[in-house]
């Protein structure tokens, strides 16, 4: 059995690679094979993968990636994400990507995928324009519209194209892996000791690079770990951090969270791989069952209208319920409109439930954690003064 | 006479803003129904035929920066926790609604009866309406307009926006009204907006001319007033687009160039096309830059954010709803980046500029993200080098009037330096 240091290396090792090495192993592995880049926050994976493609998460560069040449594309207002994808891009580490999903996540990301039209002519690039319309009828024809559209793209690109059979597959792995996935969350939400949060987002973050395949394998493999080394119980207080959907905290803040004393029960990094939060159904056809499944399950995030008037107001009532928090880190990128404009609406309906809160700002290259510390160490205390008066 | 007719059509767009903005204090008296939406992809037709008022929050935010009282409403926003990071339009209406809700023209503005939410061309429009959804309570509706990222609006785009307007935009206007979807009505108003449209490209393509007879950017923002906001297909927008052209040409054929708020602008040195919206706190001073060095704006592309008119595009009243789908798509910020390049490409050819600028807005993310690309791929196909200055909409704290005009007089010395290399 591998241990569970041996996976948490694995998965550290392919979060640090800025060269994606092992998407390119994969791609080394047969003649022809592709792969098939995407932005957060939500890509259907799915149609990547039955298009024969490897599906590569393009979360930025991190506080690894010195910024060169994206500052010369980005003004100093505007949140740090896409000037490490360009820096990633002009360098060449985004060279092996013959194809680029862009969803409709915010103005910078859809600007982001012109910019791209421009600068790499040869990648084929995709605006994803996520259906904001939630009945059946209307938005998901659309959504069906985009995907099927998507499919025959992809499948031109890779020179596969998918069939029912071969999309139904896929979303039966994708299902697999959201069971682990939700099963992972279940666990750190149990017993948080047990699922270090720093080391459930390196296995995410892991799983963006990497086939599907080899993550659900992986995945298995660190929850048999755990139950063989659970690791121990200490007294901390649970939070959930909200907001960091979009660009990634560096992963020192979120080691900075849990060593202030905070355990993290719930989060919203790297949204994407649970959007949608049930098994989608692989009879019938697929892609209208993808479809559906979207605009069924989609979790409620900033990204997406919400249509309940009292749903802001009352969501992190909701989350904090669900998942038995104290708390709520209201843990944003600087410069992100969707997240600081949704903060206001969480923040105050947090507050009306008297559910406590603190709120800061991050950029992925953040390297000083000291005033988080500080400010997640009070915030811990606090909780645990208040929840024991 | 010129000024007589300049007069004329000014006076004209005081006094409907004056009297919509009374119609919309006095609505809860009335009982006339307000609808609340913004300027990129509004409906001011469709609206207008169910007998309802648009109202729309960015025209308030930036008549406020003009107004001078921007400043406070933002920093009342922040107090109420929204962050200095976002879009300062969205923070100056919440802290506009937070202190008393009167508006730029000294009168209280109604609450909505409907929030009519379409984004084309920006998120951050969703975040706005679920914010003042909050505070008012009321019922919204939403639009989803498709972002042309190839390029172009696809049919079946079209189809789901057409979609949308049977299914929930004009039955919830039927239900806040009381009235029924009057289709007539509707092409009535759109062929009232056809011909206001015909006659705003003229004046925008009067440009051309050598003295142009209008500034593009600067005074072309108060033209487009109207057509933007809540005029589009009315009788008084028309007759406002029909003066408006009228002096225009009656100017063009004088020689005469545009009146700027120092004076004519007759002896114009250079012709500039702009990118990216103004500054509205600092609106004269800014404009006055240019019209101390004798420089005119000839094209810009914040002229197009409720429309892309002078590209060929006109309401249609034979497919009343399929023309709002073609509008909405083809607002400049729905365009994508190679589009919005190729525009600024043809406006500096066709217009025979001398130079562009961006005015890249610290708010705005739809239009800010992507410009300094923009930039260099305009240099590079036009030949033509481009100036980059940055300021804010309505953020009073993000306007440097130093900076501005000191990057402004060395790029206008650039611009000299290669004529005088051309001439030897
Ligand atoms: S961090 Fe926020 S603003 Fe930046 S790309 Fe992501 S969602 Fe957009
Ligand atoms: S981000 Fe730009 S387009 Fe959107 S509301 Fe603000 S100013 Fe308008």
């Amino acid at each position: 059995m591998i241990s569970r240091a041996g996976i948490v290396d694995w998965a550290l090792g392919i979060f640090e690679d800025l060269e994606f090495g092992a998407a390119r192993a994969w791609l080394a592995e047969g003649p022809g094979r592709k792969a098939c880049g995407y932005l957060p926050v939500y890509a259907p994976r799915e149609v990547v993968h039955a298009s024969g493609m490897l599906a590569v998460g393009i979360h930025g560069g991190g506080d690894r990636l010195e910024i060169i040449k994206g500052d010369a594309f980005y003004q100093s207002y505007i949140c740090h994400l896409p000037r490490s994808v360009i820096e990633l891009a002009q360098t060449g580490r985004l060279d092996f990507l013959s194809a680029m999903l862009f969803p409709s996540t915010c103005d910078v990301i859809r600007n982001l995928s012109g910019m791209w039209q421009v600068l790499y002519p040869d990648v084929y690039v995709r605006y994803l324009e996520l259906p904001q319309v939630q009945d059946q009828a209307t938005g998901g024809a659309f959504w069906e519209g985009e995907l099927r559209l998507l499919l025959r793209e992809l499948g031109r690109v890779s020179g596969r194209p998918a069939d029912d059979a071969s999309l139904a597959e896929s979303i039966a792995l994708y299902n697999t892996a959201r069971g682990l996935i939700r099963e992972l969350y279940r666990m750190r939400r149990e017993a948080p000791w047990t699922v270090p949060t720093e080391e459930l987002y390196l296995l995410m973050r892991a799983g963006e690079g990497v086939p599907v395949e080899t993550f659900i394998e992986k995945a298995r493999a660190y929850m048999s770990a755990v139950e063989a080394e659970p690791g121990q119980r200490k007294d901390r207080s649970r939070v959930i951090v909200v907001g960091a959907f979009c660009e990634q905290p560096p992963l020192g803040l979120i080691k900075t969270i849990e060593r202030a004393g905070c355990y993290v029960v719930d989060d919203d990094f790297l949204l994407g791989n649970r959007f949608l939060d049930t098994d989608v159904s692989t009879d019938n056809d697929p892609v209208r069952a993808l479809a559906g499944g979207f605009l069924r399950h989609a979790v409620s995030s900033s990204i997406m209208f919400e249509p309940d008037p009292e749903g802001k107001r009352n969501l992190m009532r909701q989350r904090v319920q669900a998942a038995r928090a104290d708390g709520v880190i209201f843990a944003a990128p600087s410069f992100c409109d969707p997240a600081l404009l949704d903060r206001a609406m969480l923040r105050a309906g947090a507050e009306a439930d008297g559910i406590p809160c603190i709120a800061f700002k991050y950029a992925e290259n953040s390297a000083q954690f000291q005033q988080f510390r500080e400010q997640a160490g009070t915030f811990a205390d606090s909780m645990k003064l208040w929840g024991d008066s | 006479m010129a000024t007589a007719n300049k007069d004329r059509s000014m006076e004209l767009q005081k006094q409907m803003i004056a009297d919509h903005y009374k119609r919309l204090e006095a609505a809860p008296e009335t009982g006339e129904p307000v609808v609340y939406t913004f300027v990129p992809g509004n409906l001011t037709e469709l609206i207008r035929s169910f007998d309802a008022l648009p109202l729309l929050p960015e025209i308030n935010a930036l008549q406020s920066g003009m107004r001078g009282k921007s400043g406070e409403f933002v920093v009342a926003a922040e107090k109420m926790g929204h962050s200095e990071d976002v879009c300062t339009y969205v923070k100056c209406d919440i802290g506009m609604a937070k202190s008393g809700n009167v508006g730029p023209t000294g009168t209280r503005l109604p609450k909505p009866d409907l929030l009519l939410l379409s984004y084309t061309g920006c998120y951050t429009f969703m975040k706005w309406f679920e914010l003042l959804r909050e505070e008012y309570k009321c019922p919204t509706v939403f639009l989803h307009v498709p972002y042309q990222g190839d390029g172009s609006l696809a049919p079946e785009h079209r189809e789901y926006f057409v979609k949308q307007l049977k299914e929930s935009v004009i039955p919830a206007l039927e239900k806040v009204t009381g009235r029924k979807y009057d289709e007539e009505r509707l092409r009535a108003s759109l062929r009232l907006s056809a011909k206001s449209e015909d006659d705003l490209v003229a004046v925008l393509h009067s440009a051309k001319k050598k003295p142009s007879p209008i500034d593009a950017y600067f005074g072309a923002v108060y033209y487009v007033g109207p057509i933007f906001s809540a005029f589009r297909g009315t009788a008084e927008g028309s007759e406002y687009y029909r003066s408006l052209r009228a002096e225009v040409e009656e100017r063009a054929a004088a020689g005469l160039g545009p009146v700027t708020p120092e004076g004519p602008l007759d002896d114009q040195k250079y012709r500039l096309v702009v990118e990216g919206p103004p500054n509205w706190t600092h609106f004269r001073e800014f404009w006055k830059m240019f019209s101390d060095e004798k420089a005119v704006v000839v094209a810009s592309t914040y002229t197009k954010v409720g429309g892309t008119y002078d590209f060929g595009f006109r309401h249609d009243p034979d497919d009343p709803l399929g023309t709002l789908a073609d509008y909405c798509g083809g607002c400049y910020t729905n365009l994508n980046i190679p589009s919005r390049i190729d525009m600024l490409v043809k406006y500096i050819q066709e217009y025979e500029a001398d130079g562009f600028l961006i005015n890249s807005v610290k708010s705005c993310n739809s239009f800010s993200a992507g410009q300094l690309l923009m930039l260099r791929e305009v240099e590079q196909r036009t030949g033509c080098p481009g100036a980059f200055i940055e300021s804010d909409l309505v953020d009073p704290r993000y306007f440097s009037a130093a900076n501005i005009r000191n990057r402004l007089e060395s790029y206008l010395q650039m611009i000299d330096a290669r004529r005088a290399e051309r001439v030897r």
